[in-house]
């Protein structure tokens, strides 16, 4: 038990007396300030302990049990590299939206509903990455899950949010289930609870091989990984903003953490064809979230379908990491996990950018349809910026951080070549193909999410008056924006930040990157491939200001304000320009007519009719419908026939039980 | 190093210089395959000092970033072209930003490009960002799989490396290089906007996507973006030059007689690039919008037919 371990044992405490304390405090008006302000506080003081814990490089592996939980074996918890790391986007993720709560939780209008959970879905968060023993990660888990569908429920009046709370659940406790059962293979039938005992247990590769199932649909429902991705959509844009932050940025992150953990970490090494699976379900994932996500018009629901296209990068990453391990090739193995650590970071970075954008769009507007907005540069500047920097680097564009991740990833799959199975021969390129498309469609979803949203002309005059938010909020989004840039031009501090972990997991790390001259980042060799964000940045700069510093000095000066080009016509409406769906228009038709079955309908009023002609769109969700409406539609058959046996005699039961024992015991003897 | 640096400053001048020219000569040949006289070779510099002394006409709701764009734009643009090798390799800062870098470089140029036509509110914008977003959404991943396979062949995704690797003799005749060279044409034939995929001389709303988007433009800024757009025409024809007909390039450290040889073959180089697009493109009409994808298409397959080559045999 160290000093480390006590402070983080007491940060989580105060998160749940302050989660206490919010109950206590009501609807007081002071609560909203005490609870964020002591969320924020808290998650501070938690990230210095662990960043401390990286810049000393002290690789000490820190425990704790606590006389907690089930009586004979306590409540484990441990801090190693993973967990540290996971802890600095957690405590990151959680400290920037409390600080954002600040401002932007005094409009909400049922404080009351979200105070207590906040506090304790943040200490929940931290558990799950703490815990050691599969009880305790469990419990920390479904504690994290139900503390995030309170917040999802928060506005359970409307009929939405509802069905978002009823989907979330239905598949978190889907995902726990499958989470139960493969901690009980990984268990055995001894009953080994600790994460210890499990990593120095064998495991046969049958067991291996439903243990990697059973984690694909438990944590991969968390994360979001097709076709399990279906409640996050949902239910991430019903949340307050800032809690859509936290469940999109560091929620799906702990699922990460959990996926990497037991396959990594507790699993020993999976067979090589336990890539495959990973990298094409991270190749669909990549490419199907962002197609949803071009084709959404709510500003909201589009972060969050956007959320499951880099969560498919990660699993890309990871994938590839595995890949390479099992082959032996560690050095390769260290750059894919790196990169796929890189980009978890990184993603939690931008996606809470970005939904605290959006959140201030919605203060500010009341509308998350981008069709109704419009304009808000004018109006909103310093959000607009932010947002701008959130979409710049989600959408992999040098010199900020996603695209150094993306690079990386890219520069892993470059190493792939050598490996000798066929089948990953085949795919590893086919992967890379569906990360450079996902890549070039994101950086189509963000222009249509910027564009529509902050720039042309005010659709509605709910954005024509439009404020600019709160200081908190601006701070919030503006220090998550300097990150961006810090991680985007720096990357070598991170990925030197990030090699204990992949020493510790695969007994390899990418090669110092330091003292690489001008701070690039040299994967394997600089012969081969080297990066520069800082210089990048440094010419983009120098560049720009030359050629305006140039056309001052030299060209005319003069600037006049007209009227845009209207091809002859005098100005047309504002809802004559480009919306959401128009913008994609292109793309439905090329990529979604398949996917999606989208299709076009155009209702054109015969000559002389004055009824006004209509453009209908239509698009499916093709996995809900072709996967989850028949499940459901199975299980309410099922529930309407069972549901007979509510209403028999005692007699009928007892007969039942009876007979149930006796099948029971009948089984137990056959199997003995 | 002071000669590295000199090397470095002459090709980013060089590069500043040649471009319109690049331009012009292609705007003559083709007025002149069409039994036109054509303007001067030098018309392009002539158009930039006038938009340049020109005022600018602002739309009202302009937004500063529409004013910072055609700066960021050429900036991004010509960083990117300065790293490419043109009359010689080991340029300084060459390690700065490899391939993959460059043509993310010229992705955000792109997006800038992008938003800025939708900052006014008109439909031309509009239209010219929603389709350049969908053409861009393809010819990206085929030029990365067109890089991959470079990659897998030159062991480097850096272009110093990988023209050196090119010139060598043991490179040979190799299919996925042929399948990489066809992907690339057609990808710098989207990326810069010109027939069949979009017309650089037209003005007819329905078929316009890059004119579309700088419709609102004016003077100066006016000048960035098109002076930007023949640096991106001078970039894909100095790529392909550099990968695939990589001989005369000045090695790192040869005496200045090299760097003579170098510039003399890399403005022939052009002027035969110059010639061939051309007569492509005085052959071809242009497509339908919707049709372009399927062009693109084609280069996207070639690109992963030729990595997958290299995925199977590392000498095919």
């Amino acid at each position: 038990m160290t000093q480390t371990m006590v402070i983080l044992m007491s940060g989580i405490v105060g998160f749940l007396a302050v989660a206490a304390l919010a109950i206590a405090l009501g609807r007081s008006g002071a609560a909203t300030r005490i609870v964020y302000g002591a969320s924020s506080g808290i998650s501070l003081v938690l990230l210095a302990v662990v960043v401390a814990r990286i810049v000393n490089g002290s690789p000490a592996i820190s425990f704790m049990t606590l006389p907690l939980g089930l009586p004979w074996i306590g409540a484990h918890f441990r801090l190693d590299a993973l967990a540290t790391f996971f802890l600095i986007v957690v405590n990151l993720g959680g400290a920037g939206a409390s600080l954002y709560g600040l401002g932007y939780g005094q409009h909400e209008t049922a404080p009351h509903r979200v105070l207590p959970f906040y506090p304790a879905f943040l200490a929940g968060m931290n558990l799950v990455v703490l815990a050691d023993d599969a009880f305790t990660f469990l419990l920390s888990w479904e504690f994290m899950s139900l503390m995030s569908w309170a917040l999802v429920m928060t506005h359970h009046r409307e009929q939405n949010n509802r069905r978002a709370g009823y989907v979330y659940l239905v598949m978190a406790s889907f995902g726990t289930l499958a989470l139960l059962l493969a901690f009980g293979l990984l268990s055995g039938a001894d009953g080994h609870y600790s994460f210890e005992a499990i990593r120095a247990g064998v495991h046969a590769p049958p067991v291996a091989a439903f243990v990697l199932a059973l984690m694909l649909l438990g944590a991969g429902s968390k994360a979001g990984i097709v076709p399990l991705h279906v409640w996050l959509p949902l239910a991430h844009p019903a949340a307050p903003s800032h809690v859509s932050a936290l469940m999109s940025g560091v929620m799906t992150k702990v699922a990460v953490y959990g996926f990497i953990r037991v396959i990594f970490d507790l699993l020993g090494d999976p067979a090589w064809w336990a890539s495959v699976i990973v990298l094409l379900l991270g190749g669909t994932t990549a490419v199907l979230g962002v197609l949803y996500a071009l084709m959404q018009h709510d500003l909201k629901r589009l972060l969050a379908y956007h959320t499951v296209e880099n969560i498919g990068i990660i699993f890309i990453g990871l994938g590839l990491a595995l890949a390479f391990n099992a082959n032996g090739m560690s050095v390769a193995a260290a750059l894919a996990l790196t990169a796929a650590l890189f980009h978890v970071l990184n993603h939690s970075l931008f996606k809470s950018l970005l939904f605290f954008g959006a959140g201030a769009v919605l203060s500010a507007t009341g509308e998350r349809d981008m069709d109704k907005l419009g304009g808000l540069i004018h109006r909103m500047p310093y959000t607009s910026f932010a947002f701008l920097v959130g979409c710049v680097a989600i959408s992999a564009l040098p010199p900020l951080n996603g695209f150094v991740s993306e690079w990386l990833t890219f520069q892993a799959v470059l190493q792939s070549p050598e490996l000798p199975q066929w089948s990953l021969k085949i795919i590893v390129p086919a992967v890379g193909g569906l990360l450079a498309l996902s890549a070039a469609l994101a950086a189509a979803c963000f222009v249509k999410a910027f564009g529509i949203t902050f720039l042309g002309r005010p659709r509605t005059p709910a954005a024509q008056h439009a404020q600019d938010v709160d200081p908190f909020s601006l701070a919030a989004m503006f220090t998550f924006a300097a990150l961006c840039f810090a991680a985007g031009v720096l990357p070598g501090f991170v990925i030197d930040g990030l090699s204990p972990v992949t020493l510790s997991l695969l007994a390899e790390r990418m090669p110092v990157q330091a003292n690489a001259a001008w701070l690039s980042i040299v994967p394997i060799a600089e012969s081969r491939s080297s990066y520069s964000g800082l210089l990048v940045f440094v010419f983009i700069a120098l560049a720009a200001s030359l050629a305006a510093y140039f056309i001052h000095r030299f060209a005319s000066r003069a600037l006049r304000r007209g009227p845009a080009w209207g091809c002859g016509f005098a100005e047309a409406t504002p809802m004559a320009q480009y919306t959401a769906g128009s913008f994609a228009q292109p793309i439905r038709h090329v990529f979604a007519t398949l996917i999606f079955c989208a299709r076009e309908e155009v209702d054109m009023p015969a000559p002389g009719e004055t009824r006004p002609a209509r453009f209908i769109a239509y698009l499916r969700d093709t996995i809900w419908d072709g996967l989850y409406a028949p499940v459901a539609v199975a299980v309410s058959y099922v529930a309407d026939r069972l549901n007979v046996l509510q209403f028999l005699t005692i007699r009928r039961y007892l007969s039942l039980v009876f007979l149930a024992l006796v099948t029971l015991l009948l089984v137990l003897t056959i199997w003995s | 190093m002071i000669t590295d640096f000199i090397v470095q400053g002459t090709q980013m001048l060089l590069v500043l210089l040649l471009a319109p020219l690049l331009t012009g000569f292609i705007r003559k040949v083709k007025a002149r395959l069409l039994r036109h006289r054509g303007a001067s070779v030098l018309q392009p510099y002539r158009d930039l000092a006038r938009l340049m002394r020109k005022e600018v006409v602002l739309a009202e709701n302009a937004s500063w970033l529409f004013r910072i764009t055609p700066y960021l734009i050429f900036a991004a643009t010509w960083v990117a072209t300065a790293l490419i090798p043109t009359f010689a390799t080991g340029l300084l800062y060459s390690s700065t930003a490899d391939l993959i870098a460059i043509v993310a470089l010229l992705g955000s140029a792109r997006f800038f490009l992008a938003l800025a036509g939708m900052d006014i509110g008109t439909s031309f914008g509009g239209i010219g960002s929603s389709r350049e977003v969908l053409i861009a959404s393809l010819a990206e991943p085929a030029m990365l799989l067109v890089v991959f396979t470079l990659a897998l062949t030159a062991g480097s995704t850096q272009l110093s490396t990988i023209a050196t690797f090119m010139a060598s003799p043991e490179v040979g005749l190799r299919v996925s290089l042929g399948m990489a060279l066809g992907a690339l044409i057609i990808v710098a034939i989207a990326e810069n906007a010109r027939i069949p995929v979009d017309n650089p001389a037209t003005h007819l709303e329905l078929t316009m996507v890059h004119e579309a988007m700088v419709l609102e433009y004016s003077g100066r800024h006016l000048a960035m973006i098109e002076f930007a757009a023949s640096l991106k025409l001078l970039l894909y024809t100095s790529l392909i030059a550099c990968i695939f007909v990589p001989w005369g390039l000045a090695v790192a450290g040869a005496g200045p007689a090299a760097y003579v040889v170098g510039t003399i073959t890399y403005i022939a180089k052009l002027a035969t690039a110059g010639v061939l697009l051309a007569f492509f493109e005085t052959a071809t009409a242009k497509m339908r919008v919707f049709r372009v994808p399927d062009f693109l298409g084609a280069s996207l397959m070639l690109g992963l037919l030729g990595t997958l080559l290299l995925f199977v045999s590392r000498s095919l």
